[in-house]
C-alpha cells in the first residue's frame, strides 16, 4: 500500500505540474487548466504548474478586495473557498497525505538517512496561525495607500513558492535575477531550513506552518472519506503508534486533526481488523461487514 | 441485515452544499475570470522578488 501510495504522489506531482514546455516556451503555462484547483500545495507561479493554489489565489482576492468593490466587482474569494472546501467536505487531509506535492517532497527528504527526531506537539498548532494572521487577517487589513495589501504567506513564508517557482523562474528569466533582494535571501533560507527540517523530522512543514493542512484539519471528523477505529477489535497494543508518520496515536484519537490519513496503520500495523475507510458511515476498506463477522466470530 | 448497523452521517454532505453553495456564488461573481487572470501570470511577490 505504501508503494502504490508513493505512486498516487507521484502521480499527483506530475499532474499539477504537468506544463514541460516551459523551456521552450520561456515562460509558466497560461492555459485554461489554471481554472482547476490543486488539491495540494503547489505554486501556480511554477513554470510547470497546470492549476492553482487556492492559498494563493485566495491571498491575492483578499488583498485586493476594497479595489474589486471600488471597481464593481464583488470578488470575496467564494469561489476558491468554496472549491477547497468541497474538497475538504469529501477527502479531508486525505489530499495531504496522498495528493500534494510539497508533502511528497518532504516524505522522499525524509528517506535521507540520518538521525530522526520527533516534533513538539505544541508546534501544530502555528499552522492555524498562519491560515488566520498571514492567509486571512493580514492581506486583508494590511494595505498600503491604494488599498491594495500584500500576500503575506507566499510573500513571506512558502518554501513551495521558493522551490516551485522563485528557482525555477530565476533560472528561465534571468533578467529577473537584478531584482534579487533580501525578500529572496529571506525565503531562500526559510526553504533551506524546512529541507534540512524535512530530512531530520517527518513532514515539518505539513505539521507546523501549511495553511491549506490547517484548512483541511477542520474536516477531520466530518470529511465523507476517512479512517475509522472499531474499539470493539482494537487491543491497544500501539503498533498503530509506531507507524505513524506525523506521531499520533490512533487507537486513542482517531478524528484527529494532524492524521494525514496515509493509512500505514491499518496496512502496516493493525492485524486485528481494527481500523478501516469509511465512506459516510459504511465501511469500505479494511473492514468490510463480512470480515468484520469473520474478526468478531474468530 | 448487517448494513442496519451502519448509521449514515449526514454531516459531509451538508458541508458539501454549503461549499458547492459558495463555489456557485463565486461562479455568478464571475470570479473564476480573476483567478485565471491572477494565475496565468508570474506572482513576483509570491515567489519572493519585488
Amino acid at each position: 500500500m505504501e508503494l502504490a501510495r508513493k505512486w498516487v504522489q507521484a502521480l499527483w506531482f506530475f499532474l499539477v505540474n504537468g506544463f514541460w514546455g516551459f523551456p521552450a516556451t520561456g515562460t509558466l503555462y497560461q492555459g485554461p487548466l489554471k481554472i482547476i484547483c490543486s488539491p495540494g500545495l503547489n505554486c501556480y507561479s511554477c513554470p510547470a504548474a497546470t492549476t492553482y493554489c487556492p492559498i494563493g489565489s485566495l491571498q491575492q482576492l483578499l488583498l485586493g478586495i476594497r479595489f474589486s468593490l471600488q471597481s464593481g466587482q464583488y470578488f470575496f474569494g467564494t469561489f476558491v473557498v468554496g472549491s477547497m472546501g468541497m474538497l475538504g467536505a469529501v477527502f479531508g487531509r486525505f489530499i495531504c497525505g496522498w495528493a500534494c506535492p510539497f508533502g511528497f517532497i518532504q516524505e522522499l527528504l525524509h528517506k535521507i538517512p540520518s538521525r530522526k527526531f520527533s516534533i513538539p506537539s505544541g508546534l501544530n498548532w502555528l499552522k492555524y496561525g498562519f491560515l488566520l494572521l498571514f492567509v486571512i487577517i493580514l492581506p486583508l487589513a494590511l494595505v498600503d495607500d491604494f488599498g491594495m495589501g500584500k500576500p503575506w504567506f507566499c510573500k513571506f513564508v512558502c518554501p513551495a513558492g521558493t522551490l516551485e517557482a522563485g528557482i525555477p523562474m530565476l533560472i528561465l528569466m534571468p533578467d529577473l535575477r537584478s531584482t534579487v533582494g533580501w525578500l529572496y535571501v529571506n525565503k531562500l533560507i526559510i526553504l533551506v531550513g524546512f529541507i534540512i527540517w524535512s530530512v531530520t523530522a517527518s513532514r515539518p512543514f505539513c505539521r507546523t506552518t501549511c495553511p491549506l493542512g490547517a484548512f483541511y484539519a477542520l474536516f477531520s471528523r466530518y470529511q465523507l472519506i476517512k479512517l475509522k477505529l472499531d474499539e470493539d477489535n482494537c487491543t491497544k497494543c500501539g503498533a498503530c503508534h509506531k507507524v505513524c508518520p506525523v506521531e499520533i496515536r490512533f487507537n486513542e484519537t482517531p478524528d484527529s486533526c494532524e492524521c494525514v490519513n496515509c493509512m500505514r496503520c491499518m496496512t502496516e500495523a493493525c492485524h486485528f481488523d481494527a481500523i478501516s475507510v469509511e465512506v459516510a458511515g459504511y465501511p469500505m476498506f479494511g473492514q468490510t461487514p463480512e470480515r468484520k463477522r469473520k474478526t468478531t466470530h474468530a | 441485515m448487517k448494513w442496519k448497523k451502519f448509521k449514515l452521517r449526514r454531516t459531509p454532505f451538508v458541508l458539501l452544499g454549503i461549499f458547492l453553495m459558495l463555489w456557485l456564488v463565486g461562479v455568478s461573481l464571475n470570479e473564476p475570470t480573476r483567478v485565471l487572470e491572477q494565475a496565468k501570470s508570474i506572482c513576483l511577490e509570491c515567489i519572493g522578488i519585488g
